[in-house]
C-alpha cells in the first residue's frame, strides 16, 4: 500500500530545513517527495509537522524485574503517543541485562511493544564496574551500545580494560560522567536553594571530574563513547575540546535539564528528584545554546518510570527520576517555542543524531529511511494530566503544568500507531 | 493574634509580625511559668502527639510540659524503635496516628522536608520540632526571646553564628529570622563547615573567629554536629577548639555587654569553654531553655486557636 503524506510542514534535520511539502510511503519506506503516486491512499496534513520519529536513547522499562513500574507494552503505548518510534532501552533491569541470555529475554518480551524497542546491554557483570560483560556475544545478541547506566566504576583498571576490549569490537561504549565519591548521599546540586533547604547537594564540579577521567579513558583506548547526560556548563569546554582533539565522543542531556531548574524542587516536589539532580538556571540555559551549537548532540527524556509509593517520602529517600516518553515532544516544543532553538536543531538532536551514533537507519526523511514518523501540531495547548499517561508509571514533573505540543500521528515502518 | 498557616513548619512562612506575636505571648507564659501553679487549660480536651524519629531528650521534654501546661493531653511516642523499624512508611505512620483524631502533632524527622510531607496528609495542626538540616522553628523562635529578653530588642542587632552551619537546622531558622529582623548577621566557621551556596545568604562571613566575633551583640554557638558528619570535616577536636571554641580570649573581641548563646547539648572543650558557658554575666544558655517551654507554649496557644476558629467556621457550615 502507498500513503501520500501532503500539506506538510516537513522537518528535515538532515538538510536542515522546515518547509511545506510532501511525502511518499510504501512498504514502510519513504520513497519520495514528490506528486502523489497514482493508487496511493492521500493524506492532508493541514500544514502541521511532520517529522522523523523520535529515536529516545536511556529508557528504562521495568522488564524484567520491576514490571509494575513499566512494561514493554505500556512503554510501546507512551511511546506511540509521545511521537517516539525508537526507544533505546537500558539495561539497569533487575537483573541487569549483562549476558546474551537476558538479552534474548528482553528482545522477545519487546515484541509486545508498537514502537520499535533497541537494547543497551551492561558493560560489566552486574554493571559493579568489576568485570567486562560478555561484549561480543551481546552484540551478535544485537545490544546497540554498553553501559552500565548511573553507576559509575571507580574501578579505573577494570574500566580501561573493557574500553580497550569494546575497541577492539567497534562497540559504543555510554559513560555516566559522575565523580561518585563527591555524589554520594546528594539529592540536590550546591546551591543556596539546596542549602536553605538542607537538602544534601553536590558541586557541579563532581560532573567535570567524572568527565575528564573519562575522555582520559577514551583518549588512552581509542573507544568510541558517548556521555549519557552532561547537564553542567563546566562540562562543555570538555566535550568540544575531545571532539576537536579528533576523540569519538559524543554527548547527550536529558530534556528535564533543559527545561527544568533546581528552584523547580520547590517544597521538597519529588517528582524533580532526577540523576544527575536538576541544576541553576545559568546551567539550563548554556545547555539549551550547546544543543543549539551541536556540543550536545543528543536529546534524551531518560524516562525512569517509579511508582507513587517510592516518589511519597521525604526527598532524600525518594526515588529518582521522570517519565518522559510521552512528554519529550511536548516539553521540547517549550525550547522551540521560545526561539532558543529550531525544529530541525531539535530533530537532530532527538532523532537523526541518536539513529547515526548507533547505527540505526532511523531518523532521517530521505528516500528508503524507514517510514517512522510524527505528524505533530507544534501549537497546540494543553494541560498536562499526569494519570492521562500511558506509562504505568505517572512520575512527570510536568503534572498540572500548561504545554504546547501534540502528536497527532505516529507511524513505524509506514504503519500508523497512535492517532491523536 | 494568630498565625495565617494551620502549620509551623519552618520560620520561612512567617512574617515578621507573626514572629513578634508569639513572642510578645510567650512573654505571658514566661511569668506564668515562674509562678507556683504554673496551670493554664488553653489546650484542655486538646490532643497533642509529639513524634520523634530522631532521638531528643530536651526538645521532646520541652514540648511536653509545654502542652501539658496548658492542659492538653500528651502522648510521646518514639518512632524511632517502633514502626519504622517493621518497614512502614512516614505517610503511613502519620496515616494512623491522624486516625486517632490529635490535634497537635509535634514532629521530629532526620530527613529535610519529611515534617512538610507529614503535615500534607494530616488534618491537624503540625509543630516541626526539627527536620533534617532544614529548620527548627521554635528554636529560633526562642532565641529570639532570649536575646529580646536580654538586649530590649531583636532589630537591627549584630549577631554572630559560629560553628557547625553546614549541618545545623538551628542555623538556617536563625538566618531566616534573624534576617527578617534586619540584623547584622555574620557567619563563623571553617569553610568545611559551611554550606554550599553561603555566598548568596546575605551575611558576612568569617573563617577568623576573632575578626568574625568583633563588636557583636550576640554570640551564637552551634554545637559540632558529629551524628551528620560523613567524614572528616575538622582534623581533630582540639585543633577545633583552638580555632573556633568559645573562650574568653575570643569573645573579649565581641562587645563587653555580648549575650552568649548555645542551643544545647553543648561539647564542652570542642566548642565552647566551660567557664564560659556557666558564667551567668555572659551565658544565656539556661535562660534559652526556660525560654524554650514558654515559646512552645504559644505556639501551641496560637495554633488551637486556629484549629477551633476552622472548626467552629465547619460547624456553622460558614463558606469559606
Amino acid at each position: 500500500m502507498t500513503l501520500h503524506l501532503t500539506n506538510a510542514r516537513l522537518i528535515d534535520p538532515e538538510a536542515g530545513t522546515d518547509s511545506l511539502g510532501s511525502l511518499t510511503v510504501r512498504d514502510g519506506k519513504i520513497v519520495g517527495r514528490g506528486a502523489a503516486p497514482k493508487g496511493a491512499q492521500v493524506l492532508d496534513c493541514g500544514g502541521m509537522c511532520l517529522a522523523p520519529g523520535i529515536v529516545d536513547w536511556g529508557v528504562k522499562i521495568g522488564e524484567p524485574g520491576e514490571r509494575h513500574r513499566e512494561s514493554f507494552r505500556s512503554a510501546g503505548l507512551a511511546a506511540a503517543a509521545g511521537g517516539v518510534t525508537t526507544i533505546v532501552a537500558r539495561p539497569d533491569t533487575s537483573p541487569s541485562i549483562d549476558t546474551p541470555e537476558t538479552l534474548e529475554f528482553v528482545t522477545r518480551r519487546a515484541a509486545e511493544s508498537v514502537v520499535r524497542i533497541r537494547h543497551m546491554a551492561a558493560l560489566t557483570k552486574g554493571r559493579l564496574g568489576e568485570e567486562m560483560t560478555e561484549i561480543g556475544f551481546l552484540l551478535d545478541a544485537g545490544a546497540v551500545a554498553f553501559t552500565d547506566v548511573f553507576h559509575v566504576s571507580t574501578n579505573t583498571k577494570a574500566l580501561a580494560r573493557a574500553l580497550v576490549y569494546a575497541r577492539s569490537l567497534n562497540a559504543l561504549i555510554v559513560g555516566h560522567p559522575q565523580e561518585p565519591g563527591l555524589s554520594a548521599g546528594a539529592a540536590a546540586t550546591n546551591s543556596k536553594f539546596a542549602s536553605l533547604r538542607g537538602l544534601p547537594s553536590v558541586s557541579p564540579m563532581a560532573e567535570r571530574i567524572g568527565l575528564d577521567r573519562d575522555l582520559g579513558l577514551v583518549e588512552m583506548t581509542g573507544a568510541a563513547y558517548h556521555a549519557d547526560q552532561i547537564t553542567t556548563a563546566r562540562s562543555l569546554p570538555a566535550i568540544a575540546r575531545a571532539k576537536r582533539n579528533g576523540l569519538d565522543v559524543t554527548a547527550g542531556v536529558s530534556i528535564h535539564h533543559l527545561t527544568l531548574n533546581e528552584l523547580d524542587v520547590g517544597d521538597y516536589r519529588t517528582f524533580f528528584k532526577l540523576t544527575p539532580p536538576l541544576r541553576s538556571e545559568d546551567d539550563r540555559v548554556a545547555m539549551v545554546q550547546a544543543v543549539a551549537e551541536g556540543v550536545i548532540d543528543v536529546i534524551a527524556s531518560f524516562h525512569t518510570p517509579a511508582d507513587e509509593e517510592s516518589k511519597r517520602l521525604p526527598f532524600e529517600e525518594a526515588a529518582s527520576g521522570a517519565v518522559g516518553l510521552q512528554t519529550l515532544l511536548p516539553a521540547a516544543m517549550r525550547l522551540y517555542h521560545s526561539g532558543e532553538v529550531t525544529l530541525p536543531q531539535l530533530w537532530r538532536a532527538m532523532s537523526l543524531n541518536p539513529a547515526n551514533r548507533l547505527g540505526l537507519a532511523q531518523g532521517r526523511l530521505a528516500e528508503g529511511s524507514p517510514a517512522d514518523l510524527v505528524l505533530f501540531d507544534p501549537d497546540a495547548p494543553f494541560l498536562l494530566d499526569r494519570f492521562t499517561l500511558h506509562s504505568k508509571s505517572k512520575n512527570t514533573p510536568f503534572d498540572g503544568q500548561r504545554m504546547e505540543g501534540k502528536v497527532l500521528a505516529t507511524w513505524v515502518g509506514g504503519v500508523q500507531v497512535f492517532k491523536g | 493574634m494568630s498565625f495565617r498557616a494551620r502549620h509551623l513548619l519552618g520560620i520561612e512562612h512567617l512574617s515578621p509580625a507573626e514572629i513578634l506575636s508569639v513572642l510578645d505571648l510567650a512573654d505571658r507564659y514566661v511569668d506564668l511559668n515562674r509562678r507556683t501553679v504554673k496551670q493554664s487549660d488553653v489546650l484542655a480536651g486538646l490532643t497533642q502527639i509529639n513524634m520523634f524519629f530522631e532521638n531528643s531528650t530536651r526538645t521532646q521534654a520541652s514540648f511536653e510540659l509545654a502542652g501539658k501546661r496548658l492542659g492538653a493531653d500528651v502522648m510521646n511516642m518514639s518512632v524511632a524503635q517502633s514502626s519504622v523499624k517493621k518497614g512502614e512508611t512516614l505517610i503511613d505512620t502519620a496515616m494512623t496516628l491522624n486516625a486517632m483524631r490529635p490535634d497537635l502533632l509535634v514532629v521530629r524527622h532526620p530527613s529535610s522536608g519529611a515534617v512538610n510531607l507529614l503535615a500534607s496528609k494530616v488534618n491537624c495542626a503540625v509543630l516541626n520540632a526539627g527536620d533534617g538540616r532544614h529548620e527548627h522553628p521554635t528554636q529560633a523562635l526562642l532565641d529570639a526571646l532570649t536575646i529580646r529578653r536580654a538586649k530590649g530588642r531583636i532589630q537591627r542587632l549584630t549577631v554572630a553564628i559560629c560553628g557547625d552551619i553546614a549541618h545545623s537546622r538551628v542555623a538556617r531558622s536563625n538566618l531566616i529570622l534573624l534576617g527578617k529582623m534586619e540584623c547584622n548577621l555574620r557567619l563563623i566557621a571553617p569553610p568545611t563547615l559551611m554550606p554550599p551556596g553561603v555566598e548568596g545568604f546575605g551575611c558576612e562571613l568569617y573563617d577568623d573567629m576573632k575578626k568574625g566575633l568583633k563588636g557583636a551583640d550576640v554570640v551564637m554557638m552551634l554545637r559540632l554536629q558529629k551524628e551528620r558528619m560523613d567524614g572528616g570535616f575538622i582534623p581533630s577536636e582540639r585543633e577545633y577548639y583552638h580555632r573556633y571554641g568559645l573562650d574568653a580570649e575570643k569573645l573579649s573581641f565581641a562587645k563587653p555587654d555580648a549575650i552568649v548563646m548555645h542551643p544545647g547539648p553543648m561539647n564542652r572543650g570542642v566548642e565552647i569553654d566551660g567557664e564560659i558557658a556557666d558564667d551567668i554575666n555572659r551565658s544565656v544558655i539556661q535562660e534559652q531553655v526556660e525560654m524554650g517551654v514558654a515559646v512552645r507554649m504559644a505556639c501551641m496557644d496560637l495554633l488551637a486557636r486556629n484549629l477551633r476558629a476552622e472548626r467552629g467556621r465547619a460547624a456553622v457550615g460558614v463558606m469559606v
